[in-house]
C-alpha cells in the first residue's frame, strides 16, 4: 500500500478514466474491445440470417435498420455493409485491441518486473484514440448511403466510388492505426529498457516475446497502412489518381482520372494486412505457451526454438503478402515466389505446434477453463494452418480464392486461433486483474458450447468453398451449382445463433465473478512468472520492491524440490 | 447432387483437382496425427494425486526432425504446385479462338472477332452475359473492366481471374465436354455483385460456329432497306 500511496494519482478522473496506469489502461481496452466483440458478433448473426434464409423477413430489424432492412427484408447494399463492418469491427476493434491492447498493456510491465510502461502518457493516448476510431467507423451506419461496403479489404476502385460511410471507415482506421503505433513504441521501449535485474531476454516468458515481436511488426507495418489509407482518402475525396486508371466509367460517367493502378492498393494494403494476421496470432501463441506449462506442471518444450519460430514467422510474414493476389492479374512468376515464401512460413508454425505437444508429453495435466481454451487454441490453429496450405498452393488457390474455403480458413485462424487464445488469456489472468476467481463450472460449460458450435459453423465453410460458393454473396440461390447448399447453410446459421447465445454464459460468469467470485490470492494457479509475485490486483507501481529474477519462466516439477513450481523471483 | 467439387470440364481442371486431393491427403494425415496425439496426451498424462510431471526443456534431435520433415513435405508441395501453375498460368498454347470479355457493374460484355478474324474491328460480334465456347479448342480470353475490379469465375474450370480496370488480364482454357454452365463474379464489385451472373455454353466446334454465324448482325439488311 505504501507504493500505492506514493505513486497513485488522486481523483476519480485521473484514476479511472484518464489513467496512466498500464493495468487500468489494459482493463479499459478489455471492456471496450469486448463490447466491440459482441457488436461484431451481432453483425455476424444478421449475415447468417440472410445466408440461412435468403430474403426472409426479420420483422424487428425494420425498426433498427429501416433503410437496410425495409419490412425486415435485407437489401443487398446492407448485406455488403454487414460483412464489411463485421470484418472491420472484429479485426480492428476486437481481436487486435484484445490481444495487443489488453494483454500487451496488462502483462508486459508485470511480467518483466517493471512498475509501469516506459511512456505512460503515450499509453493513455493510445487507448483514448480507440473510442473515437470506433465512433468514426460506425458513424457510417447513420449517414446517407450507409456504412462502408467494400469489404474490410476496401479494394480500389470500388472503395473510392462509395459514399461518406466509406470515407469515415478510412479516417477511423487511420486513427486506430495511430493508436497501434503509439502502443507499439511503448511496448518495444519497455521490454528493452525496463526488465527487472536478472530478467535477461532468454528468461522472458513467451507471451512477452510474442508481444515484443508483435510490437515490432506493428511499428514496421502499420505506417504503411496509414500511408495507403491516406492515398485512398485523396482518391476518394480530392480527385487524385493513385489507384484509379484512365477511362473508368462509373455509373455511366467517364471519370477524369489517369495514371493510377488498382493493384498498387492491393500490394500496399496486404503489405500491412498480412503481417496484421501475425499481429492477431502471435500474442495468442504466446498466451498458449504461458498456459500449457502451468497446467501441465512441466517446462515449455523447446523454449529457444519457440522464440526463434516467432522471429521467423515475423520476418517471413513480411514476404508473403501477395499470396492474397494469385488471381489478381499480377505476373505469374510473382505468384511462384510468394507461394514459396508462404510454404516456408508453415515450417515455424509446425515447429510451434509440435513443441506445444511436447509440453503436454509426460505432463501432469489439469483441465481448468484456461487450459481447455489453450488446448482448443492448439487444436483449431492446426486446422487454420493446414487449410492455409491449400490457399498457398497457387493452382488450388485459383479455384478456392474468394470462396467460403477462405472464409473458413480465416475463421479457424482468427476465431479458432486468436479468440480461443483470448478466452484462455482472460480466464487465466482474470484472477490477477480483478482479485477474484471465475466460476469453473460456468467457464467449462461456456468453453464446451463455444467449441462445439464454433466448429459447427465454421467447418462446413470448407465444404461450401470446395463446392464453389463465393464469399460476399448476398443470394447464392440463383446459381445452379449451389442448388444443394441451402440445407448446410441453414444448419450453420442455427449453430451460429447458438454460438452467440453461448457467449451469454461468458458475460454472466464475468460479471458474477467480478463481484461474487472466490478471492483469488496472489498466485491461484501456482505459476512462476512475476505477475503472480504481487497481490491480485497489483497495486499502483506493481511491486512493493523491484523483484530480482533467478530462473527462466517455466521451472515446473524441478527434481528434488518439494513444490512443483519455482517462481522466477525465488532463489 | 452432393456438396463437393463440381464437375471438371477443362484439360487443366483435373490436374488442379489431383493436386487438391494430394493436399487433402497430406493435410488430413497431419490433422489426424496432431489431433489424436493431443487427445492421447491429455488422456494419458491427466494429472493424478501423487504423480509428478517429467522435467525436460526439450530435445535438439526431435526439434531437428520436426523441422526437417515438414520442410521436405512443403518443398514437395511447392514443386508440384509450381508444375501445375506453370501449365495453367504460364505462356498459353497457340489459341484457336480469342475472346474479349469486358466486365462492368453488373454484366459481362463478350466480344468475338467477326468475319475479318480480328478482335477490336468494326465487324466484331457482341453478346451480353452469353458466352459460347467450342469444346476441344484452345481459347484465350482477354479480360478487361470498365469500372471496378471483377473476377471471372467458372467453378467447373477451377480457375478465376480478376478483371482489373486499366489492365488486360488473360486466361486460357481448353474445354473437354459440352454443357451449360454459369459465370460468377468472384470479386466484390458493388450492390449487384451477387447477381453478376453470366451463362456459358460449351458445345462442339461445329455447333459453336453455327451459333457464332447466327450472331452476325442480321439487323444490317433491314437497316439498309429502311
Amino acid at each position: 500500500m505504501s507504493s500505492d500511496a506514493s505513486h497513485g494519482p488522486a481523483g476519480f478522473w485521473r484514476r479511472h478514466v484518464f489513467s496512466t496506469d498500464h493495468k487500468t489502461i489494459g482493463i479499459q481496452f478489455l471492456f471496450t474491445s469486448l463490447v466491440m466483440l459482441l457488436f461484431g458478433g451481432l453483425l455476424a448473426m444478421l449475415i447468417r440470417w440472410q445466408l440461412g434464409w435468403p430474403g426472409q423477413p426479420l420483422p424487428f430489424m425494420e425498426k433498427l435498420a429501416p433503410d437496410g432492412m425495409p419490412g425486415g427484408v435485407m437489401v443487398p447494399e446492407y448485406f455488403n455493409m454487414l460483412f464489411t463492418m463485421h470484418g472491420s469491427v472484429m479485426i480492428f476493434f476486437a481481436i487486435i485491441p484484445l490481444l495487443v491492447g489488453v494483454f500487451g498493456n496488462y502483462l508486459i510491465p508485470l511480467k518483466i518486473g517493471a512498475g509501469d510502461m516506459a511512456f505512460p502518457r503515450l499509453n493513455m493516448i493510445s487507448f483514448w484514440l480507440l473510442p473515437p476510431a470506433i465512433l468514426i467507423v460506425c458513424a457510417g451506419f447513420f449517414l446517407e448511403g450507409g456504412a462502408a461496403a467494400s469489404g474490410w479489404t476496401a479494394y480500389a476502385p470500388l472503395s473510392t466510388t462509395l459514399g461518406p460511410g466509406q470515407v469515415c471507415w478510412i479516417v477511423g482506421v487511420i486513427v486506430l492505426g495511430t493508436s497501434s503505433i503509439l502502443g507499439a513504441v511503448n511496448y518495444v521501449t519497455t521490454v528493452i529498457n525496463l526488465r527487472a535485474p536478472g530478467m535477461s531476454f532468454f528468461r522472458l516468458p513467451l507471451a512477452i516475446w510474442a508481444l515484443f515481436i508483435t510490437a515490432i511488426i506493428v511499428l514496421l507495418a502499420t505506417p504503411v497502412l496509414a500511408s495507403v489509407l491516406i492515398l485512398l482518402l485523396f482518391d476518394s475525396t480530392a480527385g487524385t489518381s493513385f489507384f484509379l486508371p484512365a477511362g473508368l466509367i462509373i455509373d455511366g460517367v467517364l471519370q477524369p482520372n489517369s495514371g493510377g493502378q488498382p493493384l498498387l492498393w492491393q500490394h500496399l494494403f496486404w503489405f500491412y494486412s498480412h503481417p496484421a494476421v501475425y499481429i492477431m496470432i502471435l500474442p495468442a501463441m504466446g498466451i498458449a505457451s504461458e498456459i500449457l506449462p502451468v497446467f501441465s506442471r512441466k517446462p515449455l518444450f523447446g523454449y529457444h526454438s519457440m522464440v526463434y519460430a516467432i522471429m521467423a514467422i515475423a520476418g517471413l510474414g513480411f514476404m508473403v503478402w501477395a499470396h492474397h493476389m494469385f488471381a489478381s492479374g499480377m505476373n505469374p512468376a510473382l505468384g511462384t515466389s510468394f507461394m514459396v515464401s508462404t510454404m516456408v512460413i508453415a515450417v515455424p508454425s509446425a515447429i510451434k505446434t509440435f513443441n506445444w505437444l511436447g509440453t503436454l508429453w509426460r505432463g501432469s495435466i489439469r483441465l481448468t477453463t484456461p487450459m481447455l481454451h489453450a488446448l482448443a487454441f492448439v487444436s483449431m490453429f492446426v486446422i487454420g494452418g493446414l487449410t492455409g496450405i491449400f490457399a498457398a498452393s497457387t493452382p488450388v488457390d485459383l479455384y478456392l480464392h474468394d470462396t467460403y474455403f477462405i472464409v473458413g480458413h480465416l475463421h479457424y485462424v482468427l476465431f479458432g486461433g486468436s479468440l480461443f487464445g483470448i478466452f484462455a488469456g482472460i480466464t487465466f489472468w482474470f484472477p490477477k486483474m480483478f482479485g477474484r476467481m471465475l466460476s469453473e463450472p460456468l467457464g467449462k460449460l461456456h468453453f464446451a458450447l463455444t467449441f462445439v458450435f464454433f466448429n459447427a459453423v465454421m467447418f462446413p465453410m470448407f465444404i461450401l468453398g470446395v463446392a464453389g460458393m463465393p464469399r460476399r454473396i448476398y443470394d447464392y440461390t440463383q446459381y445452379a451449382h449451389l442448388a444443394q447448399v441451402g440445407g448446410l447453410n441453414r444448419m450453420m446459421s442455427v449453430a451460429a445463433f447458438c454460438l452467440g447465445l453461448a457467449q451469454l454464459l461468458f458475460i454472466a460468469n464475468f460479471f458474477w465473478s467480478l463481484f461474487r467470485g472466490r478471492r483469488a490470492g496472489d498466485n491461484p494457479w501456482r505459476a512462476n512468472t512475476l505477475e503472480w509475485a504481487t497481490s491480485s490486483p497489483p497495486p499502483h507501481g506493481n511491486f512493493a520492491a523491484t523483484p530480482t529474477v533467478y530462473h527462466g519462466p517455466y521451472e515446473y516439477s524441478v527434481p528434488g524440490r518439494e513444490d512443483d513450481f519455482l517462481p522466477q523471483h525465488i532463489k | 447432387m452432393r456438396v463437393w467439387l463440381p464437375e471438371a470440364v477443362t484439360t487443366t481442371a483435373p490436374e488442379i483437382d489431383r493436386l487438391f486431393y494430394i493436399l487433402l491427403g497430406i493435410t488430413g494425415a497431419v490433422f489426424l496425427l496432431v489431433q489424436l496425439t493431443l487427445i492421447a496426451f491429455v488422456v494419458r498424462y491427466r494429472g493424478r494425486p501423487g504423480r509428478r510431471a517429467g522435467y525436460t526443456h526439450g530435445n535438439l534431435t526431435v526439434e531437428i526432425v520436426w523441422t526437417v520433415i515438414p520442410a521436405l513435405i512443403l518443398v514437395y508441395l511447392a514443386v508440384h504446385s509450381q508444375h501445375v501453375w506453370a501449365k495453367v498460368r504460364g505462356a498459353p498454347p497457340p489459341p484457336d479462338l480469342e475472346v474479349e470479355i469486358t466486365a462492368e457493374q453488373f454484366a459481362w460484355n463478350i466480344r468475338y472477332a467477326g468475319p475479318d478474324g480480328a478482335l477490336g474491328s468494326a465487324d466484331d460480334l457482341l453478346t451480353i452475359n452469353q458466352l459460347h465456347l467450342p469444346v476441344g479448342q484452345t481459347v484465350l480470353i482477354h479480360l478487361k473492366s470498365k469500372d471496378v475490379i471483377h473476377s471471372f469465375f467458372v467453378p467447373q474450370f477451377r480457375v478465376k481471374q480478376d478483371a482489373v480496370p486499366g489492365l488486360t488480364t488473360r486466361l486460357w482454357i481448353e474445354a473437354t465436354q459440352a454443357g451449360q454452365f454459369e459465370i460468377a463474379c468472384a470479386e466484390l464489385c458493388g450492390l449487384g455483385h451477387y447477381r453478376m451472373r453470366g451463362f456459358l455454353t460449351l458445345e462442339p466446334a461445329e455447333a459453336f460456329q453455327q451459333w457464332l454465324a447466327s450472331q452476325a448482325p442480321q439487323a444490317e439488311p433491314s437497316e439498309q432497306s429502311s
